[in-house]
Formats: structure tokens, C-alpha cells, sequence
């Protein structure tokens, strides 16, 4: 009889609790909605305003000249071709002589390391570097490369973009490489492959599309480095594809030219800045499409 | 067909010995001694089994018997792993194939294996075939079309992908997938096939397919199959092995172990009453 009485206030005491509970968590969730909001539109507005700014500013500089003549003495409408050409010449060479590097070294931490020390050293090192001031990779070039052979010059640009590219390929390598499942490994091995070739023609193969994206987003990255090439490859003024001579990139240009008191400079600077965000972008589009290619 | 002629020998004959020798052929492999580690567990003891050839070997038993460690002993696929190592004899052709000097590559080139889960490489149906021969043999063009052809016919998976030899290989089903792993492994011209469960990741119309692509191909390939599926070894072995906790208990003929097992465990596992 009691039991039966109590029970409905019990029922009755609970909901209120559970009224008063789902209310609070209402209003957190309310809460915790709108801040997830705001901190989106905060990040949101300083990227939007960048890049507005840059597309408004760099657009109205932009125009055949820039794409075919070379930076000029101010008053004389120059171009950026010699400081694009040396980018594409930079960033390239430096791509293409870290990639393989970053890929073996990648493919030694993945396949051939197996819990050694060694593997773990190397594997801390590259972190470091993956993570390591550009400028510190600029001044240690400066010193191996700059002083001992006898001036600035564009291999030790490419160098030095070289040195940025490879921990970034090294940590994609291994991690597309992981996701290769054993089981396909086994495959390979049990048709009678050295374990090289299975690495090569089904490892690589299989991960290839992620390693792809990791090269790609280091090309991006190193296109608009400019520490580690002012004290290597430095800039240059004229019309230059000597590796041996100082070159010119964007953007070093753009920090020569946006901070200058003539008003034609500081316009091609910021035409610069507009050009490595769009190749940049275009980059970043591209792995983009490689990755939803794969799955 | 050989399970009825098995069968018919039951009742008259009580010494599994004298009917092994009569049905079973000579064996294409001979192991004598065997034990195998991992790191310091004893995975295998003291294994003594024959694979006749050009017959089907079933090997079952419950997981953690030794059974897939066993058939990663005959292709030594357990030299992938450090701390994994092998003890006794595994005698072809006058050859220990766990000695350590070994050519492994030219091993796995006569004893083929294919795993549980189908594992098509990431590119064509034409080069998944052609792979594994590439690596051992020199083909010109039609040569290799016409190894292709013949492996994926005798994979019974000729006709379904004869008209997209060029498409991923990613893109089959998971039949045509295991399948085609099959005809990867026949191309290269094996003598010995080792079945690592094949079907237990497949359908049950998949996996008759592959049961009867058994049956037809140990006419050329002696086979030995690892299955957790009591039918399955009843339908396509002509030996049946069964392992307990790394030894094996009993082996014989199929009809002979299946109807008149000769240890009580060999009943009891097969009967469901443990496993």
C-alpha cells in the first residue's frame, strides 16, 4: 500500500529533477553552439580580411607586364618575371631533390626501422625539423653552403627549400606506408617478391596517392618560404637562371618590395604576395582531388 | 568421388595406416619433426605429416592449434618476422625448406599461398596476374597474355573479366577478388597451394566456387587448406589433419576421419563438442 502511494511524488521528483538537469544542459550546449560560432567567425574574418585585402590590392596591379618583364628601378614599370621564374626554378629543384630523399628515409622508418634505435632517432630529428624555425634551416645553409663555396647563389636557395620539404615527406611517407595492411605485403612476398619490390611496385603503390599529397603540400609550403632564402639564394634584381648567381623568388622580392617608399614597388609587392596564393591554392586543390581520387 | 570410395572403406578396415597408403598418393612434401616458435612459445611440436601429392590436405582444428602457423612454415613466410623460427624438416624434392640457406624467393615460386582476406594489389586484373611472374620469368607480350588467360581460366574467373583486363582489380567483388588471387598464384606455376582459410571471408555461392576451383585444380597442384569449416574439409579434403594446441593429434584419410575418428578429441572437436 505505501509502496504504491510514495511512488507517484517519487516519479514525480524525478522529473522535476530531470526537467531541471535538461534545462542546464540546454543551456550549455546553447552556450558552448554559440562559442564554437564565434571563435569560427574570429578565424574566419582575419582569413576573409587577408585575403580581401590581397585580392584587392594585388588585382589591380595585375597585368600582362608583370608576367613578362623583370623587376626595373622604380618609375620605370617593371615585372616580377625574373623573381617568378627563380621561385619556379627554387621551389622545383628544392621539391625535387628532397622528395626522394624524404621518400627513402620514409620508407626506412616504415619498413625497415622495426622498433631500432636508430629508427627512432632519425624519426625524433626529423620532428624537430618538420617543426624547426625556417630561419635556423636558412642560416645552417648559409653555413655549409654559402660561405665555404664562395657566395649566395641559387643552388644553395634550392638546398635549403630541400631541407624544409624532406621531415614533411618523411612523416607522409611512413604514415601512408603504415596503412598498407600486412596482409598485402604477404601477398607480394608469398609470389616470391624480395621484400623490396613488394615495397616498390605494391606498397608504393597502394599509398601512392597520400604520398603524392604529402609532396605536393611541401611544394606549397616551400613556394612561399622566405627566411630560409634570404641569406642563400638572397634575391636578385636582374634577369638570372645561373644557379651559381644570386636569385630572385617572390618571396623575397615581396619583403624587398613591400616595406620600399616608391608606390609602384610596394603595388608589384603585393601582386607577388596575390601570385603565390594562387599557385599555392592551386597546389592545395590538386591534392585535394588526388585524395578524394582514392577513396 | 573420393569421399565415397573413402567411405566404403570404413567399416571393412580398422588400420588407418594400411588405407592411407592405399588411397592417399606419395607425398609432394614431408614433414618430419617439426616445431616452430615465437620468440620462446612452442607454436608447433614435434609435426609429422605428409602432403600426398596432387590431393587435397585439410587442416583443422580450433584457433591457436598451429594450423595457418603451419602453412606459414612450408612458404616461410615467417621470415617477415623477427623472433619466428623453425625446427626439424620440411623435405621436397630432397630439399629442406626451412634450412636457412634457403632461396626463399625460388620457394615461394614452387609453393603459392592465398590468405583469408582477399588481397588484390592496388592496380590492374592483368597485372595482378602478371606480377608474380614477372618476377621469375622473362615473358614477351603474348606469352604473358596467354599465361594471363590460362590462370584466370583455370581461376574459373576468365569470362567474367575478360572484357576489363585493363580495371582496378579493387573494383571486384570479394568472390572475384579471392579468385583472382587464386589465378595470381597459379600463374607463377606453383606444385603446392596453400589455402589460408580462403573462403571465411566470402558468401556462400563464393565459397562454392572456390570449392569446386579446389577439386579441379589438384588435378595439377597439391593443395593444403587450412578451413575452420567442418563441411568444407569433408568436401574437398582427401587428407584431413587435426591440431590441438600446437600438435597434431590425428590424420588420415577424409572419410575415415570424419566417420571414425581415432582420438576422442578428434570426435569431440569434430562432433561441436569443443572448438
Amino acid at each position: 500500500m505505501s509502496a504504491t502511494m510514495v511512488q507517484p511524488d517519487t516519479a514525480g521528483r524525478k522529473d522535476a529533477v530531470a526537467r531541471a538537469l535538461g534545462r542546464r544542459r540546454y543551456a550549455v550546449d546553447r552556450l558552448v553552439k554559440a562559442l564554437c560560432w564565434l571563435a569560427t567567425a574570429i578565424g574566419l574574418f582575419f582569413l576573409a580580411s587577408i585575403l580581401l585585402t590581397l585580392v584587392l590590392r594585388g588585382l589591380g596591379g595585375l597585368n600582362l607586364s608583370v608576367l613578362t618583364e623583370v623587376t626595373k628601378p622604380p618609375g620605370s614599370n617593371g615585372g616580377l618575371l625574373n623573381a617568378i621564374v627563380g621561385s619556379l626554378i627554387q621551389t622545383g629543384l628544392g621539391t625535387l631533390i628532397g622528395t626522394p630523399i624524404g621518400l627513402m628515409v620514409g620508407t626506412y622508418l616504415s619498413e625497415y626501422s622495426a622498433g631500432s634505435k636508430l629508427g627512432n632517432v632519425v624519426r625524433f630529428v626529423s620532428d624537430v625539423l618538420l617543426s624547426a624555425p625556417s630561419i635556423l634551416i636558412g642560416l645552417f645553409v648559409y653555413q655549409v653552403a654559402v660561405g665555404p663555396f664562395g657566395g649566395y647563389s641559387g643552388w644553395a636557395g634550392c638546398l635549403a627549400l630541400a631541407v624544409i620539404v624532406i621531415p614533411i615527406v618523411v612523416r607522409t611517407t611512413e604514415d601512408m606506408l603504415r596503412l598498407v595492411p600486412v596482409s598485402l605485403r604477404e601477398a607480394a612476398v608469398a609470389l616470391g617478391a624480395p621484400k623490396w619490390k613488394a615495397i616498390v611496385f605494391v606498397c608504393y603503390r597502394a599509398g601512392l596517392d597520400g604520398i603524392l599529397t604529402g609532396v605536393l603540400l611541401a611544394l606549397a609550403r616551400v613556394a612561399g618560404e622566405t627566411a630560409p632564402l634570404l641569406f642563400t639564394s638572397l634575391g636578385n634584381l636582374n634577369w638570372s637562371v645561373n644557379l651559381g648567381q644570386p636569385m630572385s623568388s617572390l618571396p623575397v622580392t615581396i619583403y624587398q618590395y613591400a616595406g620600399a617608399a616608391f608606390a609602384d614597388w610596394v603595388q608589384l609587392a603585393w601582386v607577388g604576395a596575390l601570385l603565390i596564393t594562387l599557385g599555392v591554392l592551386a597546389i592545395n586543390i590538386l591534392a585535394r582531388v588526388a585524395l578524394q581520387r582514392r577513396s | 568421388m573420393d569421399m565415397s570410395q573413402g567411405l566404403s572403406t570404413v567399416g571393412t578396415d580398422t588400420r588407418m595406416q594400411a588405407r592411407s597408403e592405399a588411397v592417399l598418393s606419395a607425398p609432394r612434401i614431408a614433414i618430419e619433426g617439426l616445431s616452430f616458435f615465437y620468440g620462446a612459445n612452442k607454436a608447433l611440436k614435434d609435426i609429422k605429416l605428409d602432403l600426398p601429392d596432387r590431393q587435397v590436405t585439410g587442416m583443422i582444428g580450433p584457433s591457436g592449434c598451429g594450423k595457418s602457423t603451419l602453412l606459414r612454415v612450408i612458404n616461410r613466410m615467417y621470415d617477415l618476422y623477427p623472433g619466428q623460427r623453425a625446427e626439424g624438416r620440411v623435405m621436397m624434392d630432397g630439399m629442406n625448406l626451412v634450412a636457412p640457406e634457403m632461396d626463399l624467393n625460388a620457394l615461394r615460386s614452387r609453393v603459392g599461398m592465398v590468405f583469408q582476406k582477399p588481397t588484390p594489389f592496388p592496380m590492374s586484373i592483368y597485372d595482378n596476374v602478371a606480377f608474380g611472374v614477372k618476377l621469375h620469368e622473362r615473358l614477351s607480350r603474348p606469352e604473358m597474355d596467354e599465361r594471363v588467360e590460362w590462370s584466370l581460366t583455370r581461376a574459373a574467373l576468365w569470362t567474367e573479366v575478360k572484357d576489363r583486363l585493363n580495371s582496378s582489380a579493387t573494383g571486384l567483388s570479394g568472390g572475384q577478388q579471392q579468385r583472382l588471387c587464386i589465378a595470381r598464384t597459379i600463374a607463377v606455376r606453383p606444385e603446392v597451394i596453400l589455402l589460408d582459410e580462403p573462403t571465411s571471408a566470402l558468401d556462400p555461392i563464393s565459397t562454392l566456387r572456390i570449392e569446386e576451383l579446389i577439386d579441379e585444380l589438384k588435378r595439377d597442384f597439391t593443395i593444403a587448406i587450412v578451413t575452420h569449416n567442418m563441411q568444407q574439409a569433408a568436401r574437398c579434403a582427401d587428407q584431413v589433419a587435426f591440431f590441438y594446441l600446437g600438435e597434431l593429434v590425428e590424420v588420415g584419410q577424409a572419410a575415415q576421419m570424419f566417420t571414425a575418428p581415432q582420438q576422442k578429441r578428434t570426435q569431440e572437436y569434430i562432433t561441436g563438442r569443443f572448438g
